[in-house]
């Protein structure tokens, strides 16, 4: 793959999307009398369109990789369910049995699917590791970022004083700017090799799971609170484990300070050692989530008025949101790996008063 | 609020993930790409430095070119004028030789000349003397023929004598 097919994708993503939600609100338009008609025959109501509903539903996780409903086929793919439970140990089964023929939910194996979380019916705790529709995606770009990276690093073993060719000159102004605009800045020049794996490996995992994200279909994985607490969690270890003398002097200790001083300093510091990874944790999570809400919002739009002539407004402007987005998904992974940095920066600065 | 109540299952898989790629990308990726930019970078720099050294060297033997022209061609002007003066030198020292050796070769036809003209008029002058002899013997011979002449001649010498 070259690096000029990426942007074509990517591109190519931005099309697909419009063209999916051209058709979603053409679908909708044409459903309309199909809807009375299901109506007359079905004896239940034909459920309200629900946006919030819908929204949360796409940005959360769940059992299996749902793509699309039409009528009542679902594009679907099951995805595997890992559950731990005491009484009956490790049980490995398809998502798809907690699904009958009519798509409804049903129990399987005194285990049941509610609200995109597995209980157990006589109630003990379900120690739930299945491949969700988030560590599929997951999976899929360790995958990808494994492919990509380890193939470039062959191509770096086997020539490495020659100009970059293909995907590799796509990739190395990026590590390039990892490497002299975030770990060389905020470390400095003596250390910051030392970090340069992490770095990288925060940055380009953050980047492409934001743009896995946005293909239609994909999922939220770092829009998932799960996700960006365990990344902040490795920042705040990586931070704290190279903390330097300087560094918890500054904590416990602030120099230069009134002595009285300290007793509101030190708490607001030590706050503040908590405080860092948690700020990378909520800000990655709710700069992701939200794109998706907004994009997922204007397509709403549509259903919510039943007019499909809302498309002419809705997909230039959400085609505007995807691109803004597709920066978002790259200032995100910039940010998050250029704070890690300057965090680090901090804890192993070694001052001399 | 189920939207930020993080997921056992999620933690599990993020943390595993993530530790398995960044295991693997340090080791494979990171680790190689790395460690051939630095070189690279490097040798560029090297290559650099050197392109610059070298080129320093190649203007310094440019000018000490030039400069070994410059005395090469004031040597060859040198030797050219000094060439030339000996030329000059020779060409006026031959020439007063030629002069002086045409003076002497002059001054001895002249001498010789004299010479000769002097040994000319010497012996037109032994001529001239002979002759004029031979003529007085002739007149003389005639005169004194007869007798009376010849008395009255001594007579005359007599009287010159008897002057004196």
């Amino acid at each position: 793959m070259s690096g000029k097919s990426i942007f074509k994708k990517v591109y190519f993503s931005n099309i697909i999307l419009g063209l999916f939600i051209s058709l979603f609100s053409f679908s909708a338009w044409a459903n309309e009398p199909a809807a009375a008609e299901a109506a007359e025959h079905a004896p239940q109501q034909e459920e309200k369109f629900d946006a919030g509903k819908m929204i949360l539903h796409h940005i959360a996780d769940e059992h299996e990789w749902h793509f699309f409903t039409i009528g009542h086929f679902h594009a679907t793919v099951p995805l595997p369910c890992i559950v731990y439970t005491e009484s009956a140990g490790l049980q490995i089964f398809s998502s798809s049995n907690f699904k009958n023929e009519h798509h409804e939910e049903v129990p399987y194996q005194g285990l049941k699917l509610e609200h995109g979380k597995i209980h157990a019916e006589n109630g003990e705790t379900v120690y739930d590791i299945s491949i969700t529709k988030n560590v599929a995606s997951l999976l899929l770009s360790a995958v990808l970022l494994l492919s990509i990276f380890i193939g470039i690093g062959k191509t770096y073993k086997e020539n490495p004083h020659r100009a970059p060719k293909g995907i590799q000159s796509l990739f190395e102004p990026i590590i390039i700017f990892v490497r002299d605009e975030i770990a060389k800045n905020n470390i400095g020049e003596k250390h910051y090799r030392r970090f340069m794996p992490y770095l990288l490996t925060v940055f380009f995992f953050i980047w492409f799971n934001n743009m896995l994200g946005l293909i239609p279909g994909g999922a939220n994985v770092t829009g998932n609170i799960a996700v960006t607490a365990v990344m902040a969690i490795i920042a705040f270890f990586v931070t704290n484990l190279n903390g330097k003398a300087t560094y918890w002097t500054h904590v416990f200790a602030m120099p230069g300070v009134p002595k009285w001083m300290l007793f509101i300093m030190t708490p607001v510091e030590i706050v503040g050692v908590f405080m860092k990874p948690f700020s990378l944790m909520v800000r990655l999570f709710a700069n992701m989530t939200a794109g998706h809400i907004i994009l997922l919002s204007l397509v709403s739009l549509i259903f919510i008025f039943e007019n499909a002539a809302l498309g002419i407004a809705v997909v230039p402007f959400s085609l505007f949101m995807n691109v803004i987005e597709l920066i978002v998904a790259f200032i995100q992974a910039f940010i998050f790996t250029m704070l890690v940095s300057t965090y680090i920066g901090a804890a192993i600065e070694e001052h001399h008063h | 609020m189920e939207l930020i109540t993080p997921d056992f299952g999620l933690i599990f898989w993020q943390i595993l993930v993530f530790g398995i790629l960044f295991f693997l990308l340090a080791k494979f990726a990171w680790k190689p790409i790395i460690q051939s930019l630095h070189e690279r970078e490097e040798s560029i720099d090297q290559a650099i430095k050197l392109s610059e050294e070298t080129k320093k060297e190649m203007a310094e033997l440019k000018a000490g070119n030039e400069q070994l022209l410059v005395s090469a061609r004031a040597e060859r002007d040198a030797l050219i004028k000094q060439a030339k003066e000996a030329a000059d030198a020779m060409i006026s020292q031959a020439k007063l030789d030629a002069q002086t050796a045409a003076n002497q070769e002059i001054e001895k036809a002249r001498i010789a000349f004299e010479q000769e003209k002097v040994a000319a008029v010497a012996s037109i002058r032994k001529e001239a003397a002979s002759l004029s002899l031979d003529l007085a013997e002739k007149v003389l011979k005639s005169q004194l023929k007869d007798k009376a002449a010849q008395e009255k001649l001594v007579s005359e010498w007599i009287a010159d004598v008897t002057l004196k």
